[in-house]
């Protein structure tokens, strides 16, 4: 079919009308998650295998298969939901499709084995709404990922897409930034600045032309919501776009997409052809006399090309050095020009809130934060994946209900929010260490216990009154496991080495923070360098050119505001309590060994020794303290102890040690 | 979209070919650099140079761009590229110890290629797959979870697709 160029709304109407009509009927419909995440666990392979099922079936005339963006739950993939009954398949193999097909599709019954189970319940759960992991969730943005295959104009249209255009076309520029202003949109990027507001001040800035940016410069680790959104559902942010686009008085945009996300930079090229070919970009849109177009620009990987004047820099084609904010970008961004910049899931809310109307979407969050937030789960979290909640939800909340806790019922420790720049930590204030720490910063007495800052609401300023941030939204969990020293100097070391070098403090400063964080965690340290550090991180955040040196002490003084103790355990007593910093620890086999030989193979200087089925030991002066036994090790037998302390451990588990009689055995004898 | 080329063209030619498919504009410049470097596998000077006589911008922007940006490089890359995620997520659940592995089986450092210039290595701030931390990329395919014992045996298939021999190789 040749793309139709649509020259009225009400062609576009009638487009939508024909592709309804034509998708009416019995068809079942199998979606595939083809996301990165499920890429990578290879659904290519799944789909192929469906393909060849279908054709020998021949059910291609009822069946159809749709490959489609990221549906969130990327822990469990490759997904697999049959519509319409919604029935969804995880951990799908490609042998497992034969099985799909006969029972689920010809037959109508569940292939158990597939279904998710709660890992708390025990209880089976065949639709994609009723996991846990969805429930609770709020899919606004997101919703339509899993219903379309993003490199399909007509998809998106079928589900309501384009729809927000005409009536924003309809509407004065002066109305339009009105809507957004009263809905209280804020930007998603990190900062939260009223987008209403920062629409407006570009309208009213003079000079010609004007121009509209889209941030998709996802580099903060942890964070890749931007990635989905651009991958599962172009068309939203490009409507978005157009949208703001009209508003403000501007014909020219571009995306400012990371060359690390090849998949994103297709499917938004695509999308964007498809979309010049139906006249929704292009001259003359839809019959409106509005003009606009979108260039997508790859970028070269630097994580200063997130602020807003670097990216301006490195569009135009210069190295992405940051400038000093006093003139605002909305009034001279690019090529000097005024300029609007948002991040992709900014753009992608306008569609959303001209659809729906500004008081709906006001409607849903807290006071000062209004809509859905898309946080990116990940790191020592049961559930890993993409979840999008209602603004106003608590942390508890996302980390337990949708989260389901920390895996291998380990302890709870801090959750980072906010990426490496402004990266701050939110912790259990009751968990006693925390409360030790806390009363020797002085924050709390000895008595009063602090209340616990994961029941705070997920809101831009209630986050920022607890010292931490709500950020681009990658929320990384901690466990016992995590050393907050190496967190920090994590952190810094990559934040020193994103520095683009202009300014002193943020290029001299990180580099001496992290000659003091690595001489502390090498158990060099004294206690004059936490105070150091404090000092010093107080000067590059008052003296820095740009946010990514201004914030970039945060993870530091937030390590030492909890976990004050773990600093002084690495200082005075030579050890790391969570037995992370290599230099300060030992591996040591204790008495649960089984004997399996898994931790013998992969250690690179065969300090591994013993037979099968007999308690092991490692040799202490071949250990290179590699960690590769403590990765493979099933029955938590490695044990991570303070350095010179390994053979203690051993010498112990010798006497405690007794062969294991494993069930299979036992049944022998019996 | 990068321009196609085959080897029998000359530098001046493929140079030329991505500039023009730009329409030499000055934005375009990260983007041409990327496109040559798919094409050699990093930056030769001469090529740098040619860009920049071709865009009409002066040797020093080009050179400031090329050694700014993590994606360039100015040294020869190898064959087949290893990247490892050194990201928040990866990093919590044990990136490092993946890195510590590949250096001592490759007996390269994060940033080198080996001698026989096979496999290049490098680690990158975030792939955006963190769900699936720890993460590592062996030209371009992901792996996800990884574990050392994973991390051996991908290494095993990604040098047994090498050739048998190569020049580099005989000339050692």
């Amino acid at each position: 079919m040749t793309p139709q160029t649509l020259t009225s709304p009400a062609q576009l109407d009638a487009l939508r009308k024909r592709l309804i009509e034509r998708r009416q009927g019995n068809k079942t419909i199998v979606t595939i998650c083809a996301g990165t995440g499920c890429l990578a666990c290879g659904c290519e392979a799944v789909a192929n295998a469906f393909r060849e099922e279908l054709k020998e079936g021949r059910l291609e005339s009822i069946v159809e298969l749709r490959l489609t963006g990221c549906h969130g739950f990327c822990e469990r993939g490759p997904l697999v939901v049959i519509h319409p009954d919604e029935i969804f398949y995880q951990k799908v193999k490609p042998r497992d499709v034969k099985l799909i097909v006969d029972q689920t599709i010809k037959g109508g019954k569940l292939v158990n084995k597939l279904l998710y189970k709660d890992p708390q319940t025990k209880q089976v759960i065949p639709h994609e709404r009723e996991i846990p992991f969805y429930k609770k969730q709020m899919r606004l943005i997101f919703g339509k990922n899993g219903h379309m295959d993003p490199t399909a104009i007509g998809d998106y249209i079928v589900l309501g897409g384009y729809s927000a255009l005409p009536k924003a076309l309809r509407m004065t520029p002066e109305q339009l930034i009105e809507e957004i202003k009263k809905s209280g949109l804020r930007g998603r990027g990190g900062g939260g600045f009223p987008t209403g507001k920062k629409w407006a001040s570009c309208r009213k800035a003079k000079g010609e032309p004007k121009y509209v940016i889209c941030n998709a410069d996802e580099g903060d680790p942890g964070a890749f919501m931007n990635r989905s959104l651009l991958e599962g559902n172009p068309h939203s942010v490009i409507e978005g776009m157009i949208i703001g686009a009209y508003a403000i008085g501007s014909h020219d945009g571009y995306v400012y997409v990371r060359n690390e996300y090849p998949l994103a930079v297709t499917n938004l090229s695509v999308a964007i052809k498809a979309a010049r070919e139906h006249g929704l970009l292009g001259k003359n849109i839809l019959g409106s006399g509005f003009d606009f177009d979108i260039e997508v620009s790859r970028g070269g990987g630097a994580f200063v090309c997130g602020e807003s004047t670097a990216l301006m820099a490195s569009l135009e084609g210069k190295i992405g050095e940051p400038r000093a904010k006093y003139i605002h970008t909305v009034d001279a961004g690019l090529w000097d020009k005024p300029s609007t910049l948002n991040n992709v899931e900014t753009w992608a809310n306008v569609p959303l809130i001209i659809e729906k109307g500004a008081d709906w979407f006001a409607s849903i969050g807290t006071d000062s934060s209004k809509g859905t937030k898309i946080f990116a789960l990940t790191g020592k979290v049961n559930n890993t994946g993409l979840v999008e909640v209602p603004m106003g939800i608590t942390l508890r909340e996302v980390i337990y209900d949708i989260g389901g806790g920390c895996p291998s019922g380990k302890r709870f420790k801090a959750v980072q929010t906010g990426g490496p720049s402004g990266g701050a930590l939110v912790v259990e204030t009751r968990d006693e260490a925390v409360h030790e720490s806390l009363v020797a910063h002085g924050d709390v007495r000895e008595d009063e216990y602090a209340q616990s800052l994961l029941d705070l609401p997920v809101d831009f300023d209630e986050l920022a009154k607890a010292g931490s941030m709500m950020g681009s939204g990658g929320m990384i969990v901690m466990d016992q496991d995590s050393c907050m020293v190496d967190v920090a100097k994590y952190f810094i070391n990559f934040l020193q080495d994103e520095s683009c070098g202009k300014c002193l403090p943020c290029r001299e400063g990180l580099r001496t923070m992290l000659t003091i964080l690595t001489r502390i965690s090498e158990g060099r340290g004294e206690m004059a360098d936490i105070d150091t550090l404090e000092e010093l991180s107080q000067v590059i955040m008052d003296t820095s050119l740009c946010q990514l040196g201004g914030s970039a002490p945060n993870p530091v003084l937030s390590t030492l505001r909890y976990f004050r103790q773990e600093y002084i355990a690495h200082i005075k007593d030579k050890r790391c309590p969570a037995g992370v910093c290599k230099e300060l620890v030992s591996h040591a086999i204790d008495e649960t060994c089984t004997g399996c030989h898994v931790c013998s193979d992969p250690c690179p200087t065969n300090a591994i020794l013993g037979k099968t089925k007999e308690l092991h030991v490692i040799d202490q002066s071949k250990c290179i303290q590699c960690g590769a036994c403590y990765q493979v090790c099933r029955f938590n037998s490695i044990q991570r102890v303070k350095r010179g302390e390994g053979d203690a451990v051993q010498a112990r588990a010798k006497q405690l040690w007794k062969p294991h009689v494993t069930p299979r055995e036992t049944a022998a004898v019996a | 979209m990068s321009a196609v080329m085959t080897n029998h063209h000359s530098l001046d030619q493929i140079v030329g070919g991505i500039v023009s498919h730009y329409e030499a504009k000055p934005t375009a410049l990260i983007m041409v650099l990327q496109d040559v470097q798919k094409q050699f596998r990093y930056l030769p000077v001469e090529a740098l140079k040619l860009v920049a006589q071709k865009m009409n911008l002066p040797i020093a922007q080009i050179y400031g761009v090329a050694t700014f940006y993590k994606t360039f490089s100015l040294k020869p890359k190898g064959k087949h590229h290893i990247c490892v995620c050194t990201g928040t997520a990866c990093h919590v659940r044990q990136a490092p110890v993946i890195v510590d592995n590949l250096e001592r089986s490759l007996g390269i450092k994060a940033g080198e290629t080996t001698r026989d210039g096979e496999i290049s290595f490098e680690t990158v701030n975030c792939l955006g797959a963190c769900a699936l931390g720890p993460l590592v990329t062996m030209d371009d395919k992901y792996h996800g979870n990884m574990t050392v014992a994973k991390l051996n045996k991908a290494l095993d298939d990604l040098r047994g697709v090498r050739p048998a021999h190569t020049p580099l190789e005989e000339e050692a």
